[in-house]
């Protein structure tokens, strides 16, 4: 496209004020996560071999989280060939860049195009899925898997039960799908329904929080379980998170969560991409209040969920926050705070907390206010300790 | 060349139905067999000869269904022996600069974008005439359900730059009040009574009658199809009841990768049995993001998929301003025709634009092919040729024209830039009729955080500061 003189100039002006909220310059716990020091990744090869869950003197290299999902289906295409790979725009390489290079590598009949239907999409994998292959689909965005919410409610998630003597499972099916806020996404590009799927048996719900977890939990929903899984991808972590990722196969068992800080005061668990953010607001508590250790929680897989390594934490701190995208109302820090109330009642000493999403849709202008942040997170961790 | 839209009247012509609101039947009291009848009676065929030789109809032996036209690529009539299209030089350059608006807006827009000034938009290049050419055949009244590149549907029915600037920075003016993406824009306008329009119902019914109105797009594909085949029985259903005012259809807008949906297939059966009186407009601009049509589908396009529902249905070519506006009354007639129905056009057109400002195009398509495209044929320099033709513009007059409505955009880009965004509480209203007793305790509890970490928040640019959550 031309530009005109006029027009060039006109834009060159520095605009008054950007779209989105960026951080005041006044802000000393709303800033940007910075992803390159978080400890919540493996900025070292040293520092992931010394983690027990990854393969022992694998070499690695550094991933972004879309480089981490494509390094896994690479190994899932390469290990067995019952594995398949299609979505809506994965024959280029997928609108994120996941599946990038895998049709040339596979083959256009293991690695496809599919038209625009989820609800087919979803069909077509369980189906496959039955008859015995291992079906990777994408969802283009977690905001556009509701037209298949029949076919992995009523199907995907019934079929073994159904299907009774025979045996039939859909084992292997895996529906991956980029889910939560990236601060502009508005009502149809920032939603995160894990709930939703949670609320149904049968089903598996992970969200990873970082490259190398992504791919041995991906890695894991596809050869170590006979469940279908929902596999959701927050999609902020695609370019920003990275991190050092084991080349090997390697997986992570799943239903297992992850105690990421040791901490004896209070207890934080949540998942995906807000674990940054805890991880903030843990860092300016504990230097705010001297002596105080906070324990973070990582649920990694949402259903069906580790509850002793939840209660075992919060039977020790006492108290416990559960922080989330997602809208508060029946969500996940319901299922979480309740399972703790009804197991540690005695051992707490404060109300169990929740920081989520508000009850309301992700109005493009207000996600920042809708969206839990790390100063929420701070204040509900202050609240609690002080209750 | 004459416009003749694909119907089964054939089938239909005796079975019209006298209550307008009764669906039509395919059959009249008995589906007994008769003995030695020569075709089948079932009660889900008729009118289907018995055949003793088996043959499997091969899609790629019928002939694809032919395109359109009206004007070629030179802007000259392609069948010199018919009359001129039925329009006004004044209307033809009204189309023609609401087409180019929408494409001096497009550029300014899109490059703002990359700025950074806007978190998203998406351009209409090559898709002007469609959007245009087919607005410009619905009366104020029709109701509009659009995908998301149909700007200059907007622009045709009214939309000013004022309308478009606010809702792509989201501010104060925003019909959509700063909640939805860029390029979601929604229209429901009060207007002035047209004379044909008067005395009827109460006063509440009144209101509704004098709006025009586009439904606010939403993202998700295809659902806006469905719900345009319930609109537009809702209308039938009302404009019966009220005989004195003029009869209104659905304009329902998508692109061929959105028809891969079931909510299309859906829509286009419920629209063909409830006799709906809705016009399916697809865009087939050859791409859905990078996937093309032929892995989209097998068929012959989007318009043999209209038959087979027992929908009346047309090809045209979408490039051709005037094949598309022509097409459009004609099928916006039948749509209201016996009793009402569903039409479907399918307009062809090359997605000269990246699918959004999200995407890079040349990842999957040749920068050559794009380039081609652009030059070859475009639905915007047709046109322009057409009016050179009939000596109704030249280059003085599009210099000009080309500036001043530069002009524009920047001067209501700058000014809704500079707005305010809408208050806080609008984060929360609208959810529910009313603000929940639960949502009322989050705002206030949103509010003492807002006033224990100030330092934290930027509230300046929202209307009304910290107070918009009271």
């Amino acid at each position: 496209m031309v530009l005109s003189r006029t027009t060039t100039r006109y834009l060159a002006q520095a605009p008054r004020r950007f779209y989105s909220g960026a951080p005041t310059p006044s802000a000393k716990l709303n800033l940007p996560i910075d992803y390159k020091t978080s400890p919540i990744l493996n900025h070292t090869a040293a520092s992931l071999s010394q983690t027990s869950q990854y393969p022992a003197n694998a070499t690695s290299k550094r991933l972004n989280l879309y480089q981490a999902i494509n390094s896994a289906l690479r190994t899932a295409l390469s290990k067995s060939d019952r594995t398949i790979v299609f979505g809506e725009d994965v024959g280029f390489g997928g609108v994120f860049r996941c599946t990038m290079d895998l049709q040339s590598e596979f083959g256009g009949d293991r690695v496809f195009n599919t038209p625009l239907t989820e609800q087919g999409i979803a069909g077509f994998a369980i189906g496959a899925a039955a008859e015995g292959m291992k079906p990777i689909a994408e969802i283009q965005f977690a905001d556009y898997v509701f037209p298949a919410f029949d076919q992995i409610v009523n199907e995907a998630a019934k079929f073994r039960y159904r299907e009774g003597g025979t045996g039939i499972n859909v084992g292997g099916l895996v529906f991956r799908m980029p889910c939560g806020a990236v601060g502009h996404g508005a009502l149809y590009h920032s939603q995160s329904p894990e709930s939703l799927f949670a609320h149904i048996p049968g089903l598996r719900v992970v969200m990873p929080r970082s490259p190398a977890q992504a791919k041995g939990l991906l890695l894991s929903s596809i050869f170590e379980h006979n469940d279908p899984v929902i596999f959701m991808e927050p999609k902020i972590l695609y370019r920003a998170a990275v991190e050092y990722v084991p080349n090997e196969y390697y997986t992570i068992p799943l239903s297992k969560a992850e105690v990421l800080k040791p901490g004896k005061d209070l207890t934080i668990i949540s998942y995906g991409q807000p674990l940054y953010n805890c991880s903030s607001a843990i860092s300016a508590i504990e230097k705010t209040m001297p002596g105080v250790s906070v324990e973070l929680i990582d649920l990694r897989t949402i259903y069906p969920w580790d509850r002793q390594t939840v209660i075992d934490s919060v039977k020790k701190t006492g108290r416990a926050i559960v922080v989330h995208e997602s809208m508060i109302n029946y969500g996940v820090g319901a299922e979480v705070a309740s399972t703790i109330q009804e197991s540690a009642f005695l051992r707490l000493e404060a109300p169990v907390k929740r920081v989520a999403g508000w009850s309301t849709h992700t109005g493009l202008t207000y996600e920042q206010f809708i969206l839990p942040d790390v100063a929420r997170i701070y204040d509900a961790i202050k609240q609690s300790l002080e209750y | 060349m004459s416009l003749k839209i694909l119907t089964r009247s054939g089938l239909r012509s005796h079975h019209l139905t006298t209550a307008r609101i009764a669906p039509a039947r395919r059959w009249s009291s008995s589906i007994s067999q008769r003995p030695g009848s020569d075709s089948v009676r079932f009660p889900g065929a008729v009118n289907s000869k018995f055949t003793t030789q088996m043959s499997f109809l091969k899609a790629s032996d019928l002939p694809a269904i032919p395109t359109y036209r009206v004007m070629d690529s030179d802007g000259e009539m392609v069948d010199k022996t018919r009359p001129a299209p039925d329009v006004t030089d004044e209307e033809v350059l009204t189309w023609y600069k609401n087409m180019l608006s929408v494409s001096v807006m497009d550029v300014v827009m899109f490059e703002a974008q990359r700025q950074g000034r806007l978190s998203f938009y998406m351009v209409s290049a090559g898709e002007e005439g469609i959007t245009v050419g087919s607005a410009a055949a619905l009366t104020q009244d029709d109701v509009v359900f659009a995908q998301y590149r149909e700007a200059g549907v907007f622009q045709q029915r009214g939309f000013t730059l004022k309308n478009f600037m606010s809702q792509l920075f989201a501010n104060c003016n925003d019909t959509g009040k700063g909640r939805n993406m860029p390029v979601h824009y929604g229209q429901n306008y009060p207007r002035m009574v047209s004379p044909s329009t008067h005395h009827y119902g109460t006063a509440n019914e009144e209101l509704e009658a004098d709006k025009t109105t586009q439904h606010t797009i939403s993202s998700p594909l295809a659902t806006q199809i469905p719900q345009a085949a319930g609109a537009a029985y809702a209308l039938k259903l009302q404009d019966l009841q009220n005989p004195n005012r003029d009869p209104r259809i659905v304009a329902c807008y998508f692109g061929e990768g959105a028809a891969s949906e079931g909510d299309f297939h859906a829509a286009l059966n419920i629209a063909a049995t409830r006799s709906c009186p809705v016009v399916f407009i697809c865009r087939n601009n050859g791409y859905a993001i990078s996937t093309p049509t032929l892995e989209q589908y097998r068929g012959d396009g989007i318009a043999s998929r209209g038959v087979g529902y027992g929908i009346d249905t047309i090809r045209v070519d979408g490039n051709d301003v005037f094949a598309v506006n022509e097409a459009m009354k004609e099928a916006r007639r039948l749509a209201l025709s016996e009793g009402g129905k569903p039409v479907l056009i399918e307009a062809m057109s090359y997605r000269v634009s990246h699918h959004s400002t999200s995407d890079d195009s040349f990842a999957y398509r040749a920068r050559v092919e794009v380039e081609d495209w652009k030059r070859r044929d475009n639905p915007i320099i047709r046109l322009r040729k057409w009016l050179e033709n009939q000596g109704l513009w030249n280059e003085e007059l599009e210099k000009t024209t080309r500036d001043e409505m530069r002009k524009a955009v920047l001067k209501e880009f700058g000014d809704a830039e500079r707005q305010q965004k809408p208050s806080l509480k609008e984060a929360f209203a609208d959810v529910y009729e009313e603000i929940t007793e639960e949502q009322r305790e989050q705002m206030a509890e949103l509010k003492r955080i807002l006033e224990t970490y100030p330092d934290e928040y930027d509230l300046r640019p929202y209307k009304d500061g910290i107070k918009g959550l009271d």
